[in-house]
């Protein structure tokens, strides 16, 4: 969804999802842009891949890459797809688009087996300065928008996504924490150093409360 | 870009004369599948229908671009709409016209005849070669006008299917098509799971809204209450000509949208003043007449009755639990593609269609073009679509499940 992304052979987090996920598992990317990812899990794993995406020009290039995406809004949910039917469902750098984040993650913890889920975080030390120094709304590499036409709707921090998956009873499997999109963050806490975060969430049904 | 002249591209074709021959410009027939000509085969124990009766012997008329590739896995069958026929790319050479889609379809065109083997036939019941009302009915040896049985949009494909037998062809790589084109598309997987390696279902429904069933039934009904209707017996006769022509007319504006309309004529008057009352005045108006009157020097009453009749009764959940029901199994990767504009077959018909593919886990791509062309869209968002089919194509191709 940002303006400034690497080359994908440099991004870590997919790397990230390329070990985590198994061959020829079933994939769900919900917001899955030009389709660069799906086509990077589609040719080391040979998954069976499918896309949602909100842009014409997002489906045209994903049919490039011979993907099979279906244009349309997240929000409006996945109640189509059975409980279980995909093995992995990932919300990449798109959490923060979308109006029902809620509605979303839970839908995806229906279909799917394991969910990633990753996004900017708002509380980055370079956020809170900017903020703080220069009294407007930040830009930064990885959201260079102005607040009147960006697509990112929502800004939260770790923090925030960590009381999230608590108080909607999820919780965290695995947390990766990056410095930029082709280092991980070597120091804590994440929520001041971490430029973005991800996250592998299952939901807690089981689990008596 | 195109501009939106309704469904006649081949408006914008200039063709040349040369001594008594109509020729095509050299650089157009080119960039064309050429100079073509309708072929057709004739079945003589001809095809049941789905209402028990059969209809024989059955005529097909076709036409054929490009080359079937040694292991017949490059075959791609265009579907027509409604007022379509077998002439869908290159040009004709006695009359110099091109084909329907002949923008879409040629050599490095989205629908590229230099990687495959295009095939366009006319639907059953068409009155393009095709056996249909008009044809002769071999017990009367009369046309068979309203003798002729109902058909369904299933029996066209049966149709289609046993025309693909006679090219030697098991598998097609594709079956295209838009509008009532669309649903025949969408019926092929369903009725030959296995046989059709993918389908593109462009601006179309698994079933006509109510609204659409009401504006064909007022263009059948203009046709009967011409005076020349004669219960379909027109034929060596006047033929309902006003009636045939109401009807395109009705169609016509369900094919454009209000912007499309404002944008096209506006207000504008046809001779830049107001003119005899009871006449034509409008741009909009002369653009309905003009409609009108050239498809009745092209198109059978008969037809237009039991092409829309199919159409109204076509349910492609019908025989099935739900449509879920009816695309399980089929085995074949999906394009649809909706126009925003389009309100005769409506954004969220075809969102039911990629729903119910969605649930069955199907291969499916799904795209919503914004266009303010209302359903002629299908034929006028040429660079949209070029760009989708020819990826499409690229893709069932290299990815053949079958």
């Amino acid at each position: 969804m940002t303006a400034l992304l690497p080359e994908k052979d440099k991004r870590l987090d997919y790397k990230i999802i390329l070990n985590l996920v198994n061959e020829n598992s079933r994939i769900l990317d919900l917001g899955c842009g030009d389709g660069t990812l799906l086509d990077l899990l589609n040719k080391e794993k040979n998954v069976i891949g499918r896309g949602v995406e909100i842009s014409t020009e997002g489906v045209h290039l994903s049919m490039e890459k011979g993907l099979s995406v279906v244009q349309g809004n997240i929000d409006e949910g996945l109640s189509d797809y059975e409980d279980k039917s995909f093995d992995w469902v990932i919300l990449s750098q798109t959490l923060q688009v979308i109006r029902e984040p809620l509605l979303v993650i839970l839908e995806m913890l229906r279909v799917g087996k394991h969910v990633i889920v990753s996004f900017p975080n708002s509380g980055h030390w370079k956020f809170r300065f900017n903020l703080l120094l220069k009294g407007r709304m930040p830009k930064t590499k990885l959201l260079p928008f102005e607040w009147y036409n960006t697509p990112n709707i929502r800004s939260l921090t770790i923090k925030d996504f960590k009381d999230f998956i608590y108080l909607e009873k999820m919780r965290v499997v695995k947390e990766y924490y990056f410095k930029d999109y082709s280092k991980l963050s070597k120091f804590r806490p994440a929520n001041f150093f971490a430029s973005m975060a991800m996250y592998v969430i299952e939901g807690m049904d089981n689990f008596p409360l | 870009m195109i501009q939106a002249n309704g469904i006649y591209l081949h408006g914008c074709i200039r063709i040349s004369k040369k001594g008594n021959a109509l020729s095509v410009e050299k650089s157009k027939l080119k960039n064309s599948a050429g100079y073509v000509e309708t072929k057709y085969i004739e079945i003589p124990n001809g095809i049941k229908l789905d209402c028990g009766e059969t209809i024989a012997p059955l005529s097909i008329a076709y036409q054929t671009y490009g080359e079937l590739n040694k292991d017949k896995t490059n075959a791609v069958l265009i579907v027509h709409a409604l007022t379509g026929d077998a002439h869908a790319a290159g040009y004709n050479k006695k009359t110099g016209k091109a084909g329907w889609w002949d923008i879409m379809i040629g050599p490095g065109k989205g629908i590229d005849t230099n990687k495959y083997f295009v095939i366009c036939s006319n639907v059953l019941g068409g009155c393009k070669g095709t056996t249909g009302p008009s044809s002769v009915n071999p017990e009367t040896g009369k046309p068979y006008g309203l003798n002729f049985p109902p058909i369904t949009i299933f029996d066209m494909v049966r149709v289609q299917k046993l025309l693909i037998e006679h090219l030697g062809i098991d598998c097609l790589l594709s079956v295209i098509g838009g509008s009532m084109g669309g649903m025949q598309a969408l019926a092929w997987p369903v009725l030959y799971p296995g046989l059709v390696n993918s389908s593109a279902a462009i601006a179309t429904t698994t079933r006509l809204s109510p609204q659409s069933i009401a504006f064909n039934e007022i263009g059948r009904l203009s046709i009967l209450l011409d005076q020349n209707f004669n219960d379909g017996n027109y034929y060596g006769g006047q033929p309902p000509s006003k009636g045939l022509a109401l009807a395109r007319m009705i169609g016509h504006i369900t094919y454009l949208s209000d912007e499309s309309m404002q944008t096209k004529f506006g207000r504008n008057y046809k001779n830049d003043k107001p003119g005899e009352f009871l006449k034509p005045e409008f741009e909009v108006e002369r653009y309905l007449h003009h409609q009108g009157d050239s498809f009745i020097k092209r198109f059978d009453a008969n037809t237009y009755i039991y092409l829309t009749k199919a159409m109204d009764h076509f349910d492609l959940a019908r025989n099935h639990k739900s449509l879920k029901h009816a695309f399980k199994d089929t085995f074949a990767r999906y394009l649809i593609v909706a126009f925003t504009s389009d309100w005769l077959f409506p954004v969220y018909q075809s969102k039911e269609i990629v729903r119910s593919l969605q649930s069955n886990l199907c291969d499916v791509t799904y795209c919503e073009i914004e266009s303010a062309y209302g359903h002629d869209a299908f034929l006028l968002e040429i660079e949209e679509l070029t760009r989708m089919l020819e990826n499409f194509l690229k893709n069932s191709f290299t990815k053949s499940k079958i």
